[in-house]
């Protein structure tokens, strides 16, 4: 009996999370303002269901009474944020809420069916790290001063991941976070923010060509302590991010082409100098030469995609725990082989859904200082998902980084907390001067 | 704040986004090909644990014959408790494989196959309903029960290995390994099978993992190469031999020293003449022989759907003379697995086009509805029609003429080539037979070697023989 509820609700939680994904792209079609929060509501709803038929099936699977409890708080945290956020900050973007909000219960659910223990953690985190953040489009609609001091978002990325290079703690074989209290902290995670800020302000001072050569040599350091540390994922993200935002504040081409050419001889250059490289290119090119090897961890999470197939094997009824790091780097592989390819396929479009309403905000923004935050962290956003989703599927030699808001860890977490909250702060600025410019004319 | 230095910003953001669409759209319409079509062969995997996790709702279904019979069954008492029973017992033992202590054969082969169901649905609610398992789906089999019988019997105590196979579908008919076991009764047996002291390696597939020198059945890939070196002036060659071909300090002898007197190619192919063939080493060029083995597939992993070993030929160019005139008759470090050898029969008697060997012929659900069916495929064109045909009247010759007069008969056109291959100066040589009839249309292939068996015409050739005459008898 509980094997066939446990499908129903399966197939159910697929049809739903198809719809909300729909009205995610539905959403952009309608310039009616009470559609598109007719569109929102909706997505709560499913985003609600989705909650509680997972959950339910981790009670009927678990009988732990713990899950009840984990779960309540879980309603009563995605109730708030929600009810909280809209009475604060009138015209925000609802449909970025709701996105951050099923991308964390999705995370709560997988990590709750891996290590219930974990998944308290990082509830916990992601609580604090709401509270914490919430100020933050308080924050970006008022302070534009936050443009006038390249300097120290670049001195303290530098310092911050020199640090981590020096004296942090490694974790398979590179070094990324470092030890505080109990926590592990992962710098590079907020350095991502600090030097999308960087670039930004410098470009919004000028684009003259020294300045260009300055913010280079500052982004490049970045990217050769990423290197010195091992943390080749996080480097790539933060040198595709600068190539990327050089050319928007410019607007030359030749930066574009040149950064892709000179990405390409990194790259070669990273394949022949580092032995992990080579081993992942290996493992990558053909992970079932040494399945029991290097090719493991790949060839576990083909095996756990696949084996799940479209439809999922149910919660609790794959092996997903077989793919060593599944919580962080694998969690997506985790999702696919339990929830279904259908259900991933679902995140990886809202993840999309994300990275296009980030660009929209880009688009929308007057001044290049903002155009360009709204840009980087939008490319950062993007590049990360498309690394973790591509790496585990194969598409890509695997990366080690984490899926935004769905994998475990607590710095991850954080982190795109206050990416998602830049962009609504952006979002609320550009909606209120087109209010006061309303009122104005 | 002041405004934008890049008045083209928004459309290149644009022509960014659009990029970044791109990738993702790439990289989902991959994820969906992998869902879709690949992770079949990728999730069926002895690595992957997670098939083993199916048989908790699903009984593992049968493995059946071509013509019927239940080769692998399980059989579930009154408690649920689940019995493999293999009907058959040691018949198939190779073949078919096992499921205790690790899996073999088809059972490894099909285990996903086996352990899916895909009864209606109706059916699947209700087991679900009253926690039954539901049938596994059942694989039907290229093998034919009478075939593996004679080969079986054939062979009898002796060890060594039978392949019977359909030269224009790649079908496996039959598939004979000596030593064997009893499935049935493996995990009571299983400290005997796999003690230190046991040699024989009664768990051990020859006929895909055996490696075996190749002997005079090589004088295949010897005159194929003579051929294409010499098109149109091949058939002029001739040679004397008088039992022992000398050259230098070395020599080579013929089976038993026997002096076959004036020999032309065609002659000396069917009598398989050793002197007349470690002769035609010498004036080759070594680098074409071993691109030629290497498109026979020598020395490359065989793409198939079940595991077998690499056959080998390491001679280069620059060999010194006593290693061309072994490897030339197929003795030196020359290696090959009785299957290999079925499959360039095969090419040979299908017009140089090999198809692929595979022993599943569908899939099908307890119903017996077709689930999935598995279609003849191209291996690859190891050689052009005219030298499969130059080659078919080489063997033709052996049956007619030659050493294979075993198999000669008016009931139908067979072809074939004998070895006798060296293996230990103090031994019996193993007993080799490959060989396809009719020799106009040929409709099955046979691969036959029994260890220490001597002559390959006297002991192999009579296996391959009675599998011939129970086929067109049929």
């Amino acid at each position: 009996m509980i094997n066939l509820i446990v499908d129903v609700s399966r197939y159910f939680m697929i049809l739903l999370i198809a719809i909300y994904t729909y009205l995610n792209f539905r959403y952009f079609s309608f310039q009616d303002e009470k559609k598109k929060n007719s569109i929102c509501r909706r997505q709560n709803i499913f985003m609600f269901l989705i909650h509680l038929l997972a959950y339910g099936i981790i009670w009927l699977e678990m009988k732990d009474e713990r899950m009840l409890v984990f779960y309540a708080a879980q309603v009563l945290f995605f109730l708030g944020y929600l009810f909280l956020y809209r009475l604060f900050y009138r015209s925000l973007s609802k449909l970025l809420v709701n996105n951050m909000c099923l991308l964390l219960a999705i995370g709560f659910i997988m990590l709750t069916r891996l290590s219930f223990d974990r998944a308290v953690k990082q509830f916990t985190i992601v609580a604090a790290a709401a509270a914490v953040t919430f100020i933050i489009p308080f924050v970006i609609d008022r302070a534009w001063q936050l443009s006038r001091i390249p300097w120290v978002y670049g001195f303290a990325g530098v310092i911050l991941l020199g640090i981590v290079c020096v004296a942090g703690t490694n974790s398979y074989g590179a070094q990324l976070s470092i030890g505080m209290a109990g926590f592990s902290f992962q710098p590079s995670e907020f350095v991502k923010i600090s030097y999308v800020f960087f670039i930004a302000a410098m470009f919004y001072r000028s684009v003259s060509f020294p300045t260009i050569l300055a913010v280079s040599g500052v982004s490049a350091l970045h990217v050769l302590i990423l290197v010195l540390s091992r943390d080749l994922g996080s480097a790539l993200i933060f040198f595709i991010t600068y190539v990327f935002m050089l050319f928007i504040a410019t607007g030359k081409w030749r930066y574009l082409l040149g950064g892709a050419a000179g990405g390409v001889l990194a790259s070669v250059l990273a394949f022949h100098l580092f032995d992990h490289v080579k081993t992942r290119v290996a493992a990558w090119l053909n992970p079932w030469s040494d399945i029991a090897g290097k090719g493991y961890q790949i060839s576990q999470s083909l095996f756990a995609i696949g084996t799940g197939g479209w439809l999922g094997m149910g919660l609790y009824r794959g092996m997903p725990r077989k793919i060593p790091v599944v919580e962080k780097d694998f969690i997506f592989s985790a999702i696919s082989e339990e929830l279904g390819g259908i259900f991933a396929l679902c995140v990886l479009l809202i993840c999309l859904g994300c990275f296009l309403q980030f660009m929209m905000v880009a688009g929308s923004m007057q001044a290049l200082f903002y155009k360009l935050i709204a840009f980087g962290l939008g490319m950062i956003y993007a590049i990360q998902v498309f690394l973790t989703i591509g790496g585990v599927t194969k598409f890509i030699p695997s990366t080690g980084v984490t899926l935004p808001f769905v994998s475990y860890g607590g710095s991850s977490a954080a982190s795109t907390f206050i990416i998602f909250g830049i962009i609504q702060g952006l979002y609320i600025l550009k909606r209120n001067e087109e209010e006061e410019g309303r009122y104005e004319s | 704040m002041k405004a934008n230095a890049n008045p083209k910003a928004n459309h290149q953001i644009l022509i960014l986004t659009y990029g970044v669409v791109l990738l993702f759209i790439g990289l989902a319409a991959y994820y969906g090909y992998f869902l879709q079509v690949k992770s079949e062969s990728v999730i069926n995997n002895s690595y992957n644990a997670r098939l083993d996790s199916f048989a908790d709702r699903v009984v593992r279904g049968e493995i059946i014959s071509s013509d019927g019979q239940i080769l692998a069954r399980t059989d579930v008492d009154g408690e649920g408790h689940e019995t493999r029973v293999y009907p058959y017992d040691s018949l198939f033992a190779h073949a078919v494989g096992y499921s205790v202590n690790g899996k073999t054969g088809l059972e490894a082969q099909a285990n996903f196959y086996l352990l899916t169901s895909h009864v209606n649905i109706l059916e699947q609610i209700i087991n679900e309903l009253y926690a039954r398992k539901s049938q596994g789906d059942n694989v039907v089999t290229t093998l034919d029960v009478e075939l593996q019988k004679k080969a079986y019997e054939a062979l009898g105590k002796r060890n060594g290995a039978v392949v019977v196979m359909e030269p224009d579908t790649g079908k496996i008919l039959a598939m004979v390994s000596k030593p064997d076991y009893n499935p049935n009764t493996l995990l009571n047996d299983w400290n005997n099978l796999v003690a230190d002291e046991n040699t024989s390696g009664q768990l051990l597939n020859r006929a895909t993992q055996g490696l075996y020198p190749p002997g005079s059945t090589f004088k295949i890939i010897t005159a194929l190469e003579y051929i294409r070196e010499n098109p149109e002036t091949y058939k002029d060659y001739t040679f004397d031999c008088d039992g022992i071909y000398e050259n230098g300090d070395y020599a080579i002898k013929c089976y038993h020293e026997t002096a076959h007197g004036h020999q032309n190619f065609t002659q000396a192919f069917a009598n398989s003449c050793n002197g007349a063939f470690a002769g035609l080493g010498l004036v080759m060029d070594l680098n074409r022989l071993k691109n030629t083995t290497r498109q026979m597939l020598f020395g490359t992993d065989l793409s198939l759907p079940f595991p077998a070993n690499r056959s080998s030929y390491i001679m280069e160019p620059g060999a010194d003379i006593w290693q061309i005139l072994q490897t030339a008759i197929g003795q030196g470090q020359t290696q090959i697995t009785p299957l290999h050898n079925a499959m360039i029969t095969c090419a040979i008697a299908n017009g140089g086009t090999l198809m692929k060997p595979y022993l599943i012929d569908h899939v099908e659900n307890a119903g017996g509805d077709v689930i999935k069916k598995f279609v003849p495929q191209t291996y690859e064109t190891i050689m052009t029609a005219q030298e499969s045909a130059s080659l078919t009247e080489l063997m033709r010759a052996v049956v007619t003429e030659g050493t294979g007069s075993a198999i000669r008969t008016d009931a139908y056109t067979a072809a074939g080539k004998t070895g006798s291959a060296e293996f230990d100066k103090n031994k019996e040589t193993h007993a080799w037979f490959v060989g396809f009839a009719p020799a106009e249309h040929p409709k099955i292939a046979v691969s036959v070697i029994v260890e220490e068996g001597g002559s390959g015409g006297k002991a192999a050739a009579p296996i391959a023989r009675s599998l011939f005459d129970l086929y067109f008898s049929r």
